[in-house]
């Protein structure tokens, strides 16, 4: 569970109340500190290949063909989860589950440490996913598990996330899957 | 320069610049204007796809001026709502659907539309409220007065608060780009003092008219933009609470937090857009500071040149913005503080309590809630010397 600080008694501790805003253009988050894109992915890519039940979580964005960028960054996550040698557990959508969700099929932004109890996931990216949710569910899962997150983010990132890397399209896909090319030649 | 590309039109044929371009760049023009017409300016270079009406004193013109942009062209879809409820609700939709949208209101109006503020900030919508804050009733007051800011505090929606004329056109430009950033993505109240910025005329420097804001992008929000009542949208947005027991109350709580923390993440956008959450204004060094919002400010710094005339130093801190607090800019600008007066136009002092909060341990400045008028009285400027010079054991020359 969460320690308690500036977010005093409430389980989830929120990070811009300790100060962490999401990292400026060009730049990525590493828990605190603001870093450059090729840091945070050989980072991030060094905790998916080395701790336990890695797992890719792509979000409405990338699994519905909703455009020619969706159709193509699904593409490359499946490469990417190649590499890691991670499994994918879709968010096919935001609503709640009654009674609960499957969670060897799917993971749900209202519960999501369900999954990652269930499946012992102790690394996983979140991708595709619309930021409200994946902010609301990195909340839970820092809150409620000792899973190591990474967002890949279309947008301005995900300062919750122990990694965030922002403005993620299919070209920085591309990069972060040479990248764990490399890492992982150096960590397997 | 502009880097959009000068083919780009909106729907009423301006051309769109980037919001740097328009707010900094572009050339301005000096006109003579009320509060009222220059909301009418700002929206009229802002894209705007929506705008809801319901008519209560002070803000009927604006939103009468907004009606009359939809005519020109310039607005997408204008009607009156039932009342400020409805209006508030339609917004909510216009805005789910994928629309720029704004509307202004005041006092009663306020809160008879409260129930959606919270809405808006937890459906994430970007919407913009111009308030134009009045007296709370009972009893019945028409007149200045900003009880009802108090009561927006914790909604979930950013407040800006604008001084004069000049500031409301840019912060309603601004509000629109700060807002909609997808890290942001929560409503904006810009508020003035009714009738003080409503209904004077003063100088304001304006860019051309044929520019305009690049239109709102819905498909870089945080949440999926379409109705909720069709799918896909229906499968992603179902309201969850009532779904689940499970978890739910921790979903909710993460929810909240998720709204609080998106305001946050405004600061460095509202430090491009506006320059700074506060603006100082006499001494810098001064022991003496008053710290006020929109016309308080205004009549502080007033003060302060009257009290430049009695030999005492002192300086003013204009908070631009409440929510996001300026937490770290006030502790920084009252560092040389001794005493800190906290003129407000309102009975409660609810900008007094905001101060106290964040500079406990913070400042060993001593904070007087004061001076305070309400209910429509104005606040001359020799009230706040004559506290400052009695604080002083100093004689009181001024009248009042």
């Amino acid at each position: 569970m969460a320690t308690l600080g500036p977010s005093h008694y409430s389980p989830y501790p929120v990070a811009v109340y300790e100060n962490i805003l999401p990292p400026p253009p060009g730049k990525a988050l590493l828990f605190t500190e603001v870093v450059d894109e090729e840091v945070a992915m050989r980072e991030a890519a060094k905790a998916m290949l080395t701790r336990e039940n890695p797992t890719i979580f792509p979000g409405p964005q990338v699994i519905y063909a909703w455009n020619e960028e969706a159709k193509e960054k699904a593409k490359l996550i499946r490469e990417l989860a190649e590499v890691l040698e991670a499994k994918i557990i879709p968010m096919v959508d935001y609503r709640p589950k009654y009674p609960k969700i499957d969670p060897e099929k799917e993971i749900n932004p209202n519960h999501p440490n369900l999954t990652i109890w269930h499946n012992n996931i102790k690394a996983c990216i979140f991708v595709g996913v619309h930021c409200h949710y994946a902010n609301v569910a990195l909340k839970i899962i820092r809150a409620e598990t000792d899973c190591f997150t990474i967002a890949l983010c279309s947008n301005a990132g995900h300062e919750d996330a122990m990694i965030t890397l922002r403005d993620q399209h299919a070209d920085e896909l591309r990069k972060f899957i040479d990248i764990a090319k490399e890492v992982k030649k150096e960590v397997k | 320069m502009q880097k959009l590309s000068e083919e780009l039109k909106n729907r009423a044929g301006q051309k769109i610049v980037d919001p740097e371009y328009l707010l900094f760049e572009a050339p301005r023009e000096k006109v003579f204007m009320t509060g009222s017409e220059v909301v009418k300016e700002a929206v009229k270079r802002a894209s705007v796809d929506a705008s809801v009406s319901y008519p209560i004193t002070p803000q009927s013109e604006a939103a009468h001026l907004i009606g009359e942009l939809w005519v020109e062209g310039y607005v997408g879809v204008y009607f009156r709502g039932e009342s400020e409820f409805g209006v508030m609700s339609e917004l909510a939709g216009c805005s789910m659907a994928g629309a720029r949208t704004i509307t202004t209101t005041s006092g009663p109006g306020t809160l008879r539309a409260m129930e959606n503020f919270p809405m808006w900030a937890g459906s994430r919508l970007p919407i913009q409220l111009v308030l134009m804050a009045r007296g709370i009733n009972s009893p019945l007051s028409i007149q200045p007065d900003d009880l009802e800011v108090s009561f927006l505090l914790d909604t979930g929606c950013m407040v800006w608060y604008a001084e004069n004329a000049q500031e409301l056109f840019d912060m309603i430009l601004a509000g629109f780009v700060v807002a909609e950033q997808p890290d942001v993505h929560v409503p904006v109240v810009n508020v003035i003092n009714g009738f003080f910025i409503s209904h004077t005329r003063e100088s304001v420097m304006l860019p051309p008219d044929d520019i305009a804001l690049p239109p709102y992008n819905p498909y870089k929000a945080p949440m999926p933009p379409i109705d909720m009542e069709m799918p896909p949208g229906r499968f992603l947005r179902d309201p969850f609470v009532m779904k689940s027991n499970y978890i739910s109350y921790a979903t909710h709580t993460s929810w909240q937090f998720e709204v609080r923390a998106a305001i946050e993440r405004a600061r460095p956008y509202i430090k491009k857009y506006l320059g700074s959450l506060i603006e100082e204004f006499g001494d810098p060094e001064a022991e003496i500071v008053l710290v006020s919002t929109g016309t308080g400010a205004a009549q502080a710094k007033e003060a302060v040149r009257l009290l430049e005339d009695e030999g005492v130093k002192a300086k003013v801190v204009k908070l631009r913005t409440i929510r996001p607090f300026p937490i770290n800019e006030l502790r920084e600008a009252v560092k040389n503080a001794k005493v800190i007066f906290v003129p407000e136009f309102n009975v409660v002092g609810w900008l007094e309590r905001e101060i106290r909060r964040y500079l406990y341990k913070h400042s060993d400045a001593e904070i007087i809630g004061g001076p305070r008028v309400a209910g429509g009285m104005t606040m001359p400027p020799e009230i706040i010397v004559k506290d400052v010079l009695n604080y002083l054991g100093k004689e009181v020359k001024h009248v009042y």
